[in-house]
């Protein structure tokens, strides 16, 4: 018998847990359809985020700059780390990249852990969002409520960049033929560096928005890696629409499976991901030529 | 197959689906890579066995420690190092509080030196198994220690009785480490699901009442399972009856679709078995989703440190635990110990490093009560089950699946205002004697093995 006021309210969480998978994705999806890296060091970035955005709210006591501040220092992160290694690497086989983002994630954890410590550490919502707002159905956390329109805003303006501007239509064909832009006369590593820094202010700006709804530690970037690896499969490798319909079904996926046995909620994650690379290898919105 | 621009103006060919399922692969399946083992040298007493006598040949002798220090229970693992690291340390200099607990122990163990090599386990078995192997190898260790994990527990138990060489389980709640897992090498000295639900049962029963409805909320792996179902069995009888058990992978990022489950279920009381971070941000959540406001809050396995990170949120909550340093007060070899500690660490001992400190000279004492490293001596030994002196007074070991029956406490989360100082975060409602608490020793099918 299906207890519909716990399906809706298991359906609603689900939409907020996917908005955030598809924001992370996002960034790790325009990153390796453009540059064509995989960068594993995404996690550790969602986890600078928040780091990056507690510091700024401990000295400063604002959420708004706390969230400008945790992405722009990403940001730049990603941007030295794209200039300084990375860039290296765009000629090296595969698994070179996948080593050594690895290992720079490995080394931006432990250097958070070193500053930090291990011991948790909490941002609170801001007070205007603090709270439980009852949906009628359903009591839900209000800054949680308030999550999905931050996300939407940010997925909004990573949509207008991509699909409104001169840059990124450049990143767009970048993703299509980079060497046919390049033969275009545009300097295309200019491109992948921007690239890079906004994918990763994608990540870090998720990281310092989530801090209110979890608990800041140095490894909580790994699990949200491999949610996000799933979510870009599941979406279509590359794919910007895909990591927002990826994010979506994965975060229902993940609720609704819990509602009937919470203990196949990560096992159904990585069923659908299968069922998918065997329909549809290239993903639900991924296009054969990035398959 | 499309073609795309690399670094230095060359084509390639992008392999987008293979490189994910790649990285997939490299995330998901790093070390499962056996690890060899080497043979030591010959004796004239006894035919060599494990890292005997190679191990203690010399004027040093290792202990392997594999605890976590990244991941989910990375904090409790480093308060594991920490007890580890004093005991070696008081060991090494024949110190005041050795002296009481191990009285025949000079300086170092039979005279030897005790050194700690460490790994980082990150709570995984595969990992922790790998590194005490490597241990074995090149530095001939004469113990194992670590877990923080039953499933590393689990995991090093069976290393053990493998290579003979012993080993003592660390935190490691679960039923099955010196139940259906126990073995001959192994030895565990803190408190688990069994002791800890049936000391903490009849304090909730008279607290709460009878009949209640629970949610409980349960980590995928043995230790979860077997406390969840040990607080099921002791409170059954009050009357007290599960709505829900909502079971999530160790390390999960989000408990909010399982909080919903546990805010829909009409429960009276949420018992919470979640571990280490897991237990902090499911409580952290389960606030924000105003289920603290619905229900009370249970933790029958305490998890060190809980009360520090989740901030107010353990105030009122009951939880069973081995050791609160409050109990100084009670037992001196406490208050030596919690005196030292924060001597060099810096803070008040929490349990893990209670539990390796005195499990590692628990150890040292059968050694030098054995007069030997030779293990299947030092075991039998062990075996006696002799009433020793612990940090909270006297103790012994079960011959027949090696627990050690030991005091179990129940703690109450302190209001804000009652505490007299920053670690100040429990009262002391009850110590619970452990003799009362334990199981048969068959009740879990321990079958412990052979001793060489």
């Amino acid at each position: 018998m299906v207890n519909w006021g716990n399906l809706i309210s298991q359906m609603f969480n689900g939409l907020v847990l996917g908005a955030l998978l598809a924001l992370i994705s996002s960034g790790l999806t325009i990153i390796y359809g453009t540059l064509g890296v995989l960068n594993l060091a995404h996690g550790a970035m969602f986890m600078l985020g928040g780091y990056a955005g507690y510091v700024a709210y401990t000295y400063t006591d604002s959420f708004i700059i706390a969230i400008i501040f945790g992405s722009l220092f990403v940001m730049l992160v990603g941007i030295v780390m794209e200039r300084i290694i990375i860039r290296h690497f765009y000629g090296r086989p595969d698994e070179d990249q996948l080593l050594v983002t690895f290992g720079i994630g490995m080394c931006i954890v432990e250097l958070v852990r070193l500053g930090f410590g291990s011991l948790s550490l909490t941002v609170p919502a801001p007070k205007m969002l603090a709270g439980i707002t009852s949906l009628g159905f359903m009591f839900y956390p209000t800054y949680r409520l308030a999550l999905v329109g931050i996300i939407a805003v940010a997925l909004l303006a990573l949509f207008l960049v991509l699909y409104r501007t001169r840059l990124g239509m450049i990143v767009r064909a970048g993703i299509e033929d980079s060497v046919m832009v390049a033969s275009l006369g545009i300097n295309v590593y200019r491109v992948f560096m921007i690239v890079f820094g906004i994918g990763a202010m994608a990540a870090g700006f998720a990281g310092i928005v989530n801090a209110p709804v979890v608990s800041l530690t140095p490894d909580m970037g790994e699990a949200i890696l491999v949610q996000t690896f799933v979510v870009v499969v599941i979406g279509g490798v590359g794919s910007f629409p895909g990591a927002i319909i990826g994010g979506l079904i994965a975060g229902e996926i993940i609720s609704i499976t819990s509602m009937i046995n919470p203990g196949y909620a990560y096992v159904m994650l990585f069923a659908a991901m299968t069922l998918v690379l065997v329909l549809r290898p290239h993903g639900l919105m991924g296009s054969q030529s990035r398959a | 197959m499309v073609k795309r621009l690399t670094g230095d103006q060359e084509f390639k060919a992008a392999v987008s689906r293979r490189t994910l399922l790649q990285a997939g692969a490299g995330l998901v399946g790093g070390s499962l890579l056996p690890v060899g083992f080497a043979m030591p040298a010959f004796a004239a007493d006894h035919p060599p066995i494990g890292t005997w006598p190679a191990g203690s040949s010399g004027d040093t002798v290792y202990i392997g420690a594999a605890v976590p220090r990244t991941g989910t229970y990375a904090v409790q693992g480093e308060d594991e190092l920490k007890g580890a690291q004093l005991a070696v340390e008081h060991l090494n200099e024949g110190n005041d509080l050795i002296k009481q607990l191990a009285p025949k122990i000079k300086k170092g163990v039979l005279g030897k030196q005790v050194k700690l090599v460490v790994a980082d386990s990150a709570a995984k078995p595969n990992e922790a198994v790998q590194a005490e192997q490597r241990f074995i190898t090149e530095n001939k260790v004469v113990l194992m220690t670590g877990s923080t994990s039953s499933a590393v527990a689990v995991a090093l138990n069976k290393l053990a009785q493998r290579e003979k060489v012993l080993y003592i389980s660390q935190i490691s709640g679960s039923n099955d480490t010196t139940g259906k897992d126990c073995v001959r090498y192994g030895f565990r000295q803190c408190f688990f699901g069994q002791t800890a639900a049936a000391a903490i049962a009849p304090v909730l029963v008279k607290e709460f009442g009878k009949n209640k409805k629970v949610a409980y909320m349960t980590p995928d792996y043995t230790y979860g399972h077997t406390v969840t179902k040990s607080m099921q069995d002791m409170t059954a009888a009050a009357g007290w009856t599960t709505v829900t058990n909502q079971v999530s992978p160790l390390g999960a990022p989000d408990y909010s679709s399982y909080l919903l489950n546990v805010a829909n279920s009409g429960a009276d009381l949420l018992i919470n078995v979640n571990w280490g971070h897991d237990a902090v941000l499911s409580i952290q959540q389960a606030k924000q989703f105003g289920v603290l406001d619905k229900m009370k809050l249970v933790v029958p396995y305490q998890i060190p440190f809980l009360a520090r990170e989740t901030g107010g949120l353990m105030e009122g909550v009951y939880a069973a635990t081995e050791y609160w340093w409050t109990i100084e007060d009670k037992y001196p070899h406490a208050k030596m110990f919690n005196d030292a500690f924060e001597k060099k660490f810096g803070y008040k001992p929490e349990w893990g490093a209670e539990n390796a400190y005195i499990s590692i000279v628990h150890w040292a004492r059968m050694v030098e009560e054995t007069g030997s490293y030779y293990p299947p001596d030092i075991i039998k030994t062990w075996e006696k089950g002799e009433t020793i002196p612990s940090l909270m007074g006297d103790v012994h070991y079960r011959p027949e699946d090696h627990q050690c029956v030991r005091p179990v406490i129940i703690v109450k989360g302190k209001l804000k205002k009652d505490m007299k100082n920053k670690e100040d975060w429990y009262d002391i409602v009850e110590i619970v004697p452990g003799e009362g608490l334990m199981q048969k020793p068959d009740a879990f099918g321990c079958k412990l093995g052979d001793y060489t």
